[in-house]
């Protein structure tokens, strides 16, 4: 038999399935939340049972201005999709320059923030457990927003370049799917190293 | 190209010998992508039949002296890391890779590039794990290949106790190869959501599709909790972190936590596939539709869910609180539930269908049957203080082997030889197959019945020798006999995979009289799949068009 007799009448209904981007991201944070809950785990777990210090308590210092940044990226990136949406690429450009520049912030703050205390508490990975489970956490973190902002540099080139058309407005949105994940494993970070560990 | 030019056989292909293999280099195809899993895993199987066949040499007799102590845990940490991670998920998913496109009326994987990442990671992964021979004695000369064992339990795999880069070659190919597992597994789940022919509802995929789709949730859940867990180990070797390191506070418990809560998932993630080749199997051959599709679907639903609660029940030895105990031992037995159901409802397809006892059905009923054994020792070693009596003995290796051996590689038999004539467009020679079958029954019976007893009788798992005169020899002695037989079956095998690919009867699209979509499109299919996207109303589409007079669709 062939398969030409398997055709479609036309009396059907639109076949209409789930964007393939959309489905492959939310499986991809499925798979990174997992990976962010063992480190958060771990975390958890080991608070005070490092056996000697420095100890949250002693060194950390909650970083505000940063997290600030950060969170209001997630809108401006949210602007920046809508803009392309609505064909308006140049407003785009600005809200993903915007975003580009408050995730850069949060790296920067966070290096200043770890050579404070490499360099003034003594803490690195090796000194105790809170020592190795913050850098891992944070550092597991910070990776994330890292290639967030190459991803985000690179589609400013391809803006520059006059590259982004409206029709690439829901490749956008998928991205943005990934920043605001990485937000929302900010928050819960915050909250445990920053808030309960502390 | 041609549509013949993408046939498993490149024979007839005019083309230099180099450029042929180029194409199998650069292709983001499904089809070839998925017969380089399979390929790769079959590699990957002989040389853990190998390795198992070293193991069980050296204890064919007591006090013998075929490999040293420290050979001997070389080769069951490589074989049990070879056999679940290059071996059986790599063929499992070479099959969905192959399959699932062409079940679902889709000419490719919903992301082809990515498909093709996938696998290079696996296979990558399995190169650097065997690169250890070489590599692994790093500035230390201390050790080749790795060798504390598949799951690899802290403090053992701190610095002090494994110097040189033996266990970072173990820990790095399973990063690897699990970044590829990842990528597999949103690849699937976007293909089966995303991809469909019109008309193919959720309700009306095939159960192999159904099956994948639940499997690939899992593996995005249980691969990660591993890719963290070997992060984190590696941040304790190179690093200098403490995440393992009982000395300064860390906690080995934690890390056996951490691996198994991918550990057991993974058996299910290894078994749900093997249940989905027996679901699509024992319905052809019974001649009868499945029974009772959607409890099927369901069932394995509530396995995907289930075996995320049972991961402590590997931990039972180590001295968990008695309310960790009894809830590990509450739900590893409530996961036996569905799985009963499903053995209920492969009988009940069996039940009054006329059955055709050829190759790929024989595998299944193997299946069907050992898989049962498997399950009630599971059962047996669920119940948390008859655990402590037998935990790490070779009841358990007995216990584990049936599922892995008996019901996972015998399906996996079975979809060989099911599948071989859609992807090489050639008939395999059911008189070799047959042989393989009994030799490869037999010595698995030989094997793994017997293994249980040396285990009731105290024989602990991973030593590499022992005392005579304890009741253990003849018991080793069956146990390594066996492996002949399964050596010879499953020499068999590939010679008859070799054999069929230029000298079997050619297949024809259809040779089964099956009704799922692969078997609409020629053997093997050609590069787009289908010419014209096809439409389904039911879920056995070809059973509609043999008989128009009487199609499924009225009744669903």
């Amino acid at each position: 038999m062939s398969s030409a007799t398997l055709t479609r009448s036309t009396a059907q209904p639109a076949w209409v399935l789930p964007s393939r981007g959309r489905v492959g991201m939310f499986s991809l944070i499925a798979a990174e939340s997992a990976i962010f809950t063992i480190f958060v785990v771990a975390y958890i777990f080991y608070l005070g049972k490092s056996v000697s210090g420095p100890t949250p308590k002693d060194v950390l210092e909650l970083p505000i201005f940063s997290t600030i940044c950060l969170l209001s990226s997630s809108l401006t990136i949210h602007l920046a999709v809508r803009a392309l949406r609505q064909a308006k690429v140049g407003v785009f450009g600005l809200w993903w320059l915007l975003t580009l520049t408050l995730g850069a912030i949060f790296l920067v703050s966070t290096g200043r923030e770890w050579h404070h205390l490499i360099y003034d508490k003594g803490l690195t990975v090796s000194t105790n457990l809170f020592g190795t489970t913050y850098y891992s956490l944070v550092g597991l973190h910070a990776f994330h927003v890292t290639v967030g902002l190459l991803a985000i540099a690179l589609t400013m080139i391809l803006t520059f370049l006059r590259k982004v058309k409206p029709e690439h407005s829901e490749r956008a949105e998928v991205f943005s799917l990934y920043w605001h994940f990485v937000d929302v494993v900010w928050v819960i970070v915050f909250t445990v190293v920053y808030v309960i560990g502390r | 190209m041609s549509s013949e030019s993408i046939a498993l056989s490149t024979v007839g292909d005019a083309r230099p010998i180099g450029e042929r293999l180029h194409d199998w280099v650069i292709t983001v195809d499904h089809k070839k992508l998925g017969i380089l899993y399979i390929v790769y895993g079959l590699i990957f199987l002989i040389i853990g039949g190998i390795e198992a066949t070293i193991m069980r040499i050296q204890l064919i007799v007591p006090h013998n002296h075929f490999v040293s102590p420290e050979v001997f845990n070389r080769m069951f940490t490589m074989h049990g890391t070879t056999m679940i991670f290059f071996v059986v998920m790599p063929i499992l998913f070479g099959f969905g890779t192959y399959l699932i496109p062409l079940m679902i009326g889709a000419r490719d994987m919903a992301f082809p590039r990515l498909n093709a990442f996938s696998f290079w990671m696996t296979a990558f992964g399995g190169v650097l794990l065997y690169f250890s021979f070489i590599g692994g004695n790093g500035l230390y000369g201390a050790g080749n290949a790795p060798d504390v064992g598949w799951f690899a339990y802290a403090p053992l795999t701190a610095r002090a106790f494994s110097p040189g880069h033996s266990t970072d070659f173990w820990t790095l190919a399973l990063l690897v190869s699990g970044v590829g597992s990842i990528g597999t597994a949103v690849n699937f789940i976007a293909t089966i959501l995303c991809m469909r022919c019109p008309g193919m509802t959720l309700g009306k995929m095939p159960l192999l599709v159904w099956l994948n789709l639940i499997m690939g949730g899992m593996l995005i859940l249980a691969i990660s909790p591993l890719t963290a867990a070997q992060i984190m180990l590696s941040i304790d070797r190179y690093l200098g972190g403490h995440f393992f390191d009982t000395q300064a506070g860390g906690s080995a418990a934690l890390w056996m936590h951490f691996f198994w809560i991918f550990g057991h998932p993974e058996v299910y993630i290894l078994v749900v596939p093997a249940f989905a080749f027996a679901s699509e199997i024992i319905p052809v051959f019974s001649r009868k539709p499945i029974f009772g599709y959607p409890v099927m679907v369901a069932a394995t639903i509530c396995i995907g869910f289930i075996s995320f609660s049972v991961w402590a029940h590997h931990m039972f030895t180590i001295g968990m609180s008695s309310y960790g105990n009894t809830f590990f031992t509450v739900t590893s037995m409530i996961i036996a539930v569905p799985t009963g159901i499903k053995i209920f409802n492969w009988l009940g397809t069996m039940w009054g269908g006329k059955i055709h006892f050829k190759a790929p059905m024989l595998f299944c009923i193997g299946f069907l049957f050992q898989f049962l054994i498997a399950g009630l020792t599971g059962i047996m070693l669920a119940t948390s203080p008859f655990d402590w009596q037998l935990g790490n003995s070779y009841f358990v290796v007995a216990h584990f082997h049936y599922v892995i051996a008996g019901a996972i590689l015998f399906t996996i038999f079975g979809a060989f030889y099911y599948w071989y004539p859609k992807a090489s467009g050639r008939m395999y020679n059911e008189t070799l197959a047959k042989w393989h079958f009994w030799l490869f029954i037999i010595g698995f019976h030989l094997t793994f019945d017997f293994m249980h007893i040396p285990g009731i009788l105290g024989m602990p798992r991973r030593i590499y020798t022992y005392e005579p005169g304890r009741g253990w020899e003849i018991w080793n002695l069956i146990v390594t006999i066996g492996v002949f037989f399964q050596i010879a079956g499953v020499l068999a095998f590939v010679a008859n995979l070799l054999w069929s690919l230029w000298k079997g009867e050619t297949a024809g699209n259809d040779p089964w009289d099956a009704w799922t979509l692969e078997w609409s499109t020629s053997s093997p299919p050609p590069d787009y799949d289908f010419a014209a996207t096809p439409v389904v109303q039911s879920r056995r589409p070809l059973w509609d068009l043999k008989h128009p007079e009487d199609p499924d669709w009225k009744y669903e």
